[in-house]
């Protein structure tokens, strides 16, 4: 067993700030403004990219505390020198709640379901009304926020004290932790789909969706990390002896939830084009309308046939270039999955993309940045305190 | 002595040490050295030694991948063929060719040929496997390889090797024991045998066990309880008795009224004049549908209309035979007026409706109208 004295890695934390994260403000201030307008403008068209985007970001945010987690109770070693990027990363989830207050205030024309005048004629939506009604969406998501920001200050908040204490035990509390967060992670996060996602075509419903929204979820908060590690890696901010070998890893498990994403998505599609039901086609033949048909069609492409060709080759996936460029046509693609899911709602006969639209995505990638920049400000980027960082510089295949 | 005769037979030398961080340097500094003919061995894979060792990229990958894409190939063709080409069959009112279906057996064979393809290019092709007289099989080095030690062997066919010289460099890099592996004449002198009694023994006590596994499972255990669960079933075998039914029959009919899929409800039932009247025969006399009429004529009307429609039945007297086909009054009937004779039947003649489709009864027509006018033939045909 090492002593804490044993990890002494030569980190050096930065003053400054890194500079992909320069133009990080100017960006977040246009994106606001942006979707400020839209929202006097077109307030419903914004909901609805508003929806969007906040999926987005709540899979970075919440995919990251699952990797962390996953980190903790796997015991991995090479992702430890990562850890704090994926902890910085997870801080997105405390914007959830100011991103779903203009959402719930525009709830009616996001959700048909909070229609007092529809539920009276249908009988389908009067059955799922216990389920499906304002007050109970509002305290669902309250739990889901509750939960998740609990657990992202147990998380952050061991592993902060731990890069002054060195102390060994607080890793084994986060593993205690992580395994307390897992089945929470997989209940809020299933709901949060089926809530804000799924409830956007009431009558609709696949039991599979939660885990198509987790594939995709995990995917993002991947991406995410790796584009930021391999980023900041090369500006210097992190430790010394990286090695593509690091990096490996990363490509790898990219690659492996591409694969993951297409298995769910494609046995979601295949049991509903099966089974030939009226009340499940319906959400697919939607998205077959007009011009949504080649967005469906180029899903296959931009979330499937691509990644899994950037990554395909082992050289590939030690190729730092390789692989920023896939992690951001991952997030990119993600987003366009989302889009998919959400905005054949909005409009049915053909698909949208306007400066709402735009203005939303600005917004989104102001955010991770600004958040990125704010939340990386005091910490290290490195978990210095760790006992398994000695040993994961050392992590070679 | 026969040290000298020992050390024509010598395979190499090899030692064992006691921990990862050990073998790594000896391996390091082995490469180093130049030679080429040497291996490691250790019971878990240690990370980077294949690169100290400068081994070559294993072209496993790219074997697996083109054996991937074959599956998928095969898979395609196999789903492909079965499902739309030779055996179509309608599975919940799908196309023939509904990929989405085909997909999962498309994936299970790209893994499944991937990855047992891939087993056994690495075991029978890299591997060489099976090699039962290898020198370093039984030998005291391996048996300490298989449980805690790493164990590096350098081959005497090295061009380099000196045996003095790699024995002082084991200890050197300190190595926990050295030993010398020879080839045993016995190996040197091995020639496998094929038919090898014991072989042969093993492999009809093989046929005999599988033959009386085969026979006692599909014979006898599917007949015992509690194996038998699929011999009693709810259902009703075809000609059985059914006690659901007030009238006994467990085969059906179909509900009255019920028109086939491709069929049409015949519209003058017992109105033979309607029917001339008002029925066109759809089909043109193109070589396609004659084909098909004669096919069908001889089939269901030449055992009683006779090969050329003369009424000269092949059926020796058993059954009366019908008048001939090219009398002035078959001849002058329209084309719906016997298409209503095979629909209805007519005195003895029976309905063939059930038999022939629209389409063939309306081919058989077309057949008619060739053979009266191969026997009523005018001027104009023959110029």
């Amino acid at each position: 067993m090492t002593t804490s004295s044993d990890n002494a890695v030569n980190y050096v934390r930065k003053t400054q700030n890194p500079k992909f994260l320069t133009l990080s403000l100017p960006i977040f201030a246009i994106g606001l403004l942006g979707l400020v307008a839209g929202f006097i403008v077109n307030p419903t068209q914004a909901s609805f990219n508003l929806v969007v985007i906040m999926a987005w970001l709540l899979s970075i945010g919440v995919g990251s505390m699952f990797f962390i987690g996953i980190e903790y109770l796997s015991g991995a070693v090479w992702s430890v020198p990562f850890r704090r990027i994926a902890e910085i990363n997870s801080s997105l989830i405390l914007i959830m709640p100011i991103l779903a207050i203009p959402i719930i205030l525009n709830i009616h024309s996001l959700y048909h379901w909070t229609h007092q005048d529809v539920l009276a004629t249908d009988e389908i939506l009067q059955r799922k009304s216990p389920y499906l009604n304002e007050t109970f969406f509002i305290i669902r998501n309250i739990i889901y926020y509750a939960v998740w920001v609990i657990f992202y200050f147990l998380l952050t908040y061991f592993s902060n004290k731990q890069d002054l204490t060195k102390d060994q035990q607080l890793t084994r509390r986060n593993t205690v932790v992580s395994a307390i967060f897992m089945p929470f992670f997989a209940l809020t996060l299933t709901f949060f789909a089926i809530d804000w996602l799924m409830s956007l075509e009431p009558h609709w419903y696949s039991t599979i969706f939660g885990v198509y929204y987790f594939s995709g979820t995990v995917l993002a908060a991947i991406s995410a990390f790796t584009y930021i590690s391999i980023k900041l890696n090369e500006e210097g901010y992190l430790v010394d002896n990286l090695k593509p070998d690091h990096f490996y890893s990363m490509g790898a498990l990219l690659f492996a939830f591409t694969n993951f994403w297409a298995y769910i998505a494609f046995s979601q599609f295949m049991l509903i084009w099966y089974a030939n039901l009226p009340e499940e086609t319906f959400w697919f033949i939607n998205r077959g309308v007009g011009s949504w048909l080649y967005m469906s069609i180029g899903i296959i492409f931009v979330k499937f046939i691509v990644p899994y060709i950037l990554l395909l080759p082992q050289p590939a996936k030690m190729n730092p270039s390789r692989l920023k460029f896939a992690s951001l046509w991952i997030l990119f693609a993600h987003y366009y999955d989302l889009f998919w899911i959400v905005m054949p709602t909005f409009s049915k006969e053909r698909l949208i993309f306007g400066w709402i639209e735009i203005a939303s995505v600005v917004f989104a990638v102001g955010t991770i940045m600004a958040i990125f920049l704010l939340f990386s400000k005091n910490r290290n980027l490195v978990p210095i305190g760790d006992p398994k960082l000695k040993r994961s510089l050392e992590f070679h295949l | 002595m026969e040290a000298n005769s020992l050390k024509s037979n010598l395979y190499g030398v090899s030692a064992i040490f006691s921990d990862t961080k050990k073998i790594a340097e000896i391996t390091h500094k082995v490469a180093e050295l130049g030679y080429k003919n040497y291996d490691v061995h250790s019971s878990f894979p240690i990370h980077n030694l294949p690169k100290k060792m400068k081994l070559k990229w294993s072209p496993l990958g790219y074997i697996a991948f083109v054996l991937g894409i074959s599956g998928a190939a095969f898979g395609l063709f196999l789903t492909w063929w079965t499902m739309s080409v030779d055996y179509p069959l309608i599975i919940g009112g799908k196309p023939w060719f509904s990929f989405p279906a085909f997909v999962p057996v498309l994936f299970e064979l790209t893994v499944l040929l991937a990855s047992v393809g891939t087993a056994i290019v690495m075991l029978f092709i890299i591997f060489k496997f099976p090699n039962p007289k290898h020198p370093l099989h039984d030998t005291e080095y391996m048996k300490r390889v298989s449980v805690d030690g790493f164990g590096i062997v350098i081959e005497a066919k090295d061009e380099k090797f000196d045996y003095e010289k790699i024995r002082s460099l084991f200890s050197e890099f300190g190595a926990e024991k050295i030993f010398d592996i020879y080839y045993s004449p016995e190996e040197l002198n091995y020639k496998p045998k094929v038919f090898e009694p014991k072989f042969i023994v093993f492999l009809i006590f093989l046929v005999v066990l599988t033959a009386f596994i085969g026979y006692f499972v599909n014979n006898k255990l599917f007949y015992m309880p509690p194996f038998d669960f699929m011999l009693y079933q709810f259902r009703v075998n075809p000609q059985e008795e059914s006690t659901l039914f007030a009238d006994g029959f467990a085969m059906r009919p179909p509900v009255k009224g019920t028109v086939a899929r491709g069929q049409s409800f015949y519209q003058f039932k017992g109105q033979p004049e309607e029917a001339a009247a008002n029925l066109i025969n759809p089909l043109l006399p193109t070589e396609q549908t004659l084909a098909l009429g004669q096919k069908k004529f001889n089939t269901f009307c030449s055992p009683c209309h006779g090969w050329r429609g003369e009424g000269d039945s092949r059926l020796n007297q058993q059954f009366p035979n019908p008048p001939s086909l090219h009398t002035d009054k078959v001849r002058n009937w329209t084309d719906g007026r016997i298409y209503h004779i095979i629909t209805e039947g007519q005195n003895i003649m029976p309905s063939y409706a059930s038999q022939l489709s629209e389409e063939e009864r309306w081919a058989i027509i077309l057949y008619i109208r060739a053979l009266q006018r191969s026997l009523n033939a005018k001027l104009e045909d023959v110029q």
